[in-house]
């Protein structure tokens, strides 16, 4: 019913926003935030694909959906450290613009 | 045109919208915060519509819920403001990323307009009881792994965002 | 179909939501009075008539609506104005799947008094109790200043550590009632168990003909009362109820996340709170004392029962209204319960509340969650 073309469009839509996000702002945070974009972007990936192949009947494959939620674990425990960072360039720089922290650039 | 076909697009639209809010938002973090909480919630009817139930509760609960959420208290502890976009560099990298990136969006929708319709979904599928047998029974590895991956996390988090133990 | 949604949803908000919320206010008012051996408020009068206070709650809002409706300079002002309204939004809306009566056959014609029971039904109040979160946090930012922001950092900080805790201490319940539909969950109840049954089960003793008679209701409560005592806890904690008030804390950051805020945003703030108590007791009664099902007293009783004297139509609606008003009975009870919590403890220090969930309550209800698991495997076998 729902047209899986137009599923995947949108996350890989999505998943160019977020790169954008990532390659264009200054602000630490706003860079996490692209990211965690970006993982969504996968997430919907995988259950529109999982959509499209459920198994046979009686035995399910729900591969894409577990998955996901190892996707989010895993974005979970990356924002936590990330802003733990975040935290601590903060109080070390008193500013988390991408920048600043450019000492060993050539 | 039935119901959920319309509902994908509206919502497809409105996590695309929110989407960009987030990014192109510089003036104010909070409010490019909350863009992406609308994109999240809007995913999650995508998946509801997707028959992924299960997954939905939890995109919301965990992502949107709680993660966002501390997005949201980092900003607030660091009382921070305004942003900037990042300086112009050379414009000729931009452009090839820029056509790199719209070759790379071409190839993949290219390649996905040939997917075969969808067949007819079992019951029960993508609730929590198949997730859950699933989850312990195949997956089961996964599951020890991503906790301890989690401990790891939370070690990692403390140990960065202590302050200097004297 | 969608007719009898609407009627069942648009039931809820004109009985409980409309009705309660005000009335909440007077309760609030005259419990702590005679709680504190005053006589609390009761001058508001119609023509002289002051019916015990009853008329405050109509006082309060007339004096909230016409009161001038004040925007901090340097406040964004989107957030400011849309704050009251996503804090109060998940109030209302969990009522969406809480059943205030069960499923009745008139005739052919089947009626379960639900607005919505989906297969993942409390896993929506969770995830309603996150988004309520962000009323809090904008609230908290969008008012330029610095108590407010304090008080949205300590509102949203304590609200995502119980929403952690409040999720663990009810997967105890779900593993003894294997459903996570409220509507399963309340037929669960609707029966009696043996309060001697423990010793055929765990120890495979047979239980003296004697003492077999003695049983109690199956509610939530008895087969699981650490988490009863834990999801009281961190559903008020959730609520920012006194105790956990820290986010709101009078007196020592003013007003704290809701300072900014005057006339009728103040009073959605304020109201959206003891919605949310409704709430909370609703699902309280639900989970664990049993939702709409009088203890003793199955439905199928009632029915058999009453349908002797009269037909089965008329037993069938008796025992609807007698469900709906044993449980209305339970909600008022545990918002007494709550608003005697409320006015017998002060306010806890925040880090005492952060570590109550996280050194005390999460432990516990990890425990909670073994030790359940190991009863139940010793007493349902492999079909536990």
């Amino acid at each position: 019913m729902i047209p899986l073309e137009h599923v995947i469009l949108l996350s890989a839509v999505l998943f160019g926003i977020g790169v954008i996000g990532v390659v264009t702002r200054r602000n630490l945070i706003v860079i996490l935030m692209s990211i965690e974009l970006m993982f969504n972007a996968v997430n919907l990936a995988f259950v529109g694909f999982n959509r499209l192949w459920p198994g046979a009947p009686g035995h399910n494959a729900l591969d894409g959906q577990v998955f996901v939620l190892m996707v989010v674990t895993v974005a979970a425990a990356e924002v936590a450290v990330g802003l733990g960072i975040v935290i601590s360039m903060f109080r070390n720089r008193d500013s988390v613009d991408v920048e600043e922290v450019s000492l060993l650039k050539w | 045109m039935s119901a959920p076909v319309v509902l994908f697009y509206v919502f497809a639209v409105l996590a695309v919208v929110s989407a960009l809010g987030m990014v192109l938002n510089v003036r104010n973090t909070v409010a490019a915060a909350l863009s992406l909480v609308v994109t999240m919630v809007a995913l999650s009817a995508i998946y509801v519509l997707l028959e992924a139930h299960l997954v939905a509760a939890i995109q919301v609960i965990v992502y949107a819920g709680a993660i966002v959420v501390l997005f949201l208290f980092v900003v607030m502890l660091l009382n921070l403001r305004t942003d900037a976009f990042a300086p112009a560099r050379a414009r000729l990298q931009k452009l090839a990323g820029a056509l790199i990136g719209v070759a790379l969006l071409a190839q993949i929708v290219h390649s996905s307009l040939s997917l075969p319709t969808p067949p007819p979904v079992p019951p029960g599928f993508g609730g929590y009881r198949q997730l859950g047998v699933a989850l312990y029974t195949d997956y089961v590895l996964l599951v020890e792994v991503a906790s301890l991956l989690l401990t790891a996390a939370i070690v990692g988090a403390l140990i960065l965002a202590k302050r200097k133990i004297d | 179909m969608p007719v009898e949604v609407l009627l069942k949803a648009l039931f809820i908000l004109l009985v409980v939501v409309a009705g309660l919320a005000p009335v909440i206010t007077w309760v609030e008012r005259k419990q702590s009075a005679v709680m504190q051996d005053r006589i609390g408020a009761n001058r508001a009068d119609i023509a002289g008539l002051t019916v015990l206070g009853l008329l405050h709650p109509l006082a309060d809002v007339i004096k909230l609506l016409t009161k001038e409706d004040v925007v901090p300079r340097g406040a964004n002002r989107f957030m400011h104005l849309i704050a009251p309204v996503i804090a109060a939004v998940p109030a209302v809306v969990a009522f969406a799947v809480i059943p205030y009566g069960g499923i009745y056959t008139f005739g052919g014609y089947t009626i379960s008094l639900v607005v919505a029971n989906p297969d993942w039904g409390l896993l929506y109040i969770f995830a309603i109790g996150s988004i309520a979160t962000y009323g809090t946090v904008m609230a908290g930012w969008s008012s330029n200043n610095n108590w407010s922001l304090l008080g949205g950092l300590r509102a949203s900080a304590q609200m995502i550590s119980y929403e952690v805790t409040m999720g663990l201490s009810v997967v105890g319940l779900f593993m003894v009632f294997q459903t996570l539909q409220l509507q399963d969950m309340v037929l669960a109840q609707d029966t009696t168990f043996r309060v001697f049954g423990f010793l055929e089960h765990l120890f495979r003793v047979p239980v003296p003909s004697v003492l077999d008679w003695i049983r109690l209701p199956a509610w939530g409560v008895f087969y699981q009362p650490l988490g009863f005592l834990m999801f009281l806890t961190t559903i008020m904690a959730e609520n920012k109820r006194p105790p956990f008030d820290t986010p709101e804390g009078e007196s020592e950051i003013i007003a704290g996340f809701h300072l900014e805020y005057s006339g009728m945003r103040f009073g959605l703030f304020y109201m959206s709170e003891f919605i949310e108590v409704v709430v909370i007791a609703g699902l309280i009664a639900t989970l664990f004392l049993g939702g709409w099902s009088v203890p003793w007293l199955p439905q199928a009783t009632i029915i058999g029962t009453v349908s002797r004297i009269f037909n089965v139509e008329f037993a069938t609606g008796l025992c609807a209204i007698l469900h709906f008003l044993t449980f209305m009975l339970k909600v008022v009870v545990m918002i007494w319960l709550q608003m005697a919590i409320r006015w017998t403890l002060p306010r806890f220090r925040y880090d005492q509340v952060m570590d109550l969930c996280w050194k005390i309550l999460l432990p516990l209800s990890i425990a909670n969650i073994l030790v359940t698991g190991f009863v139940l495997l010793l007493a349902r076998g492999n079909a536990a």
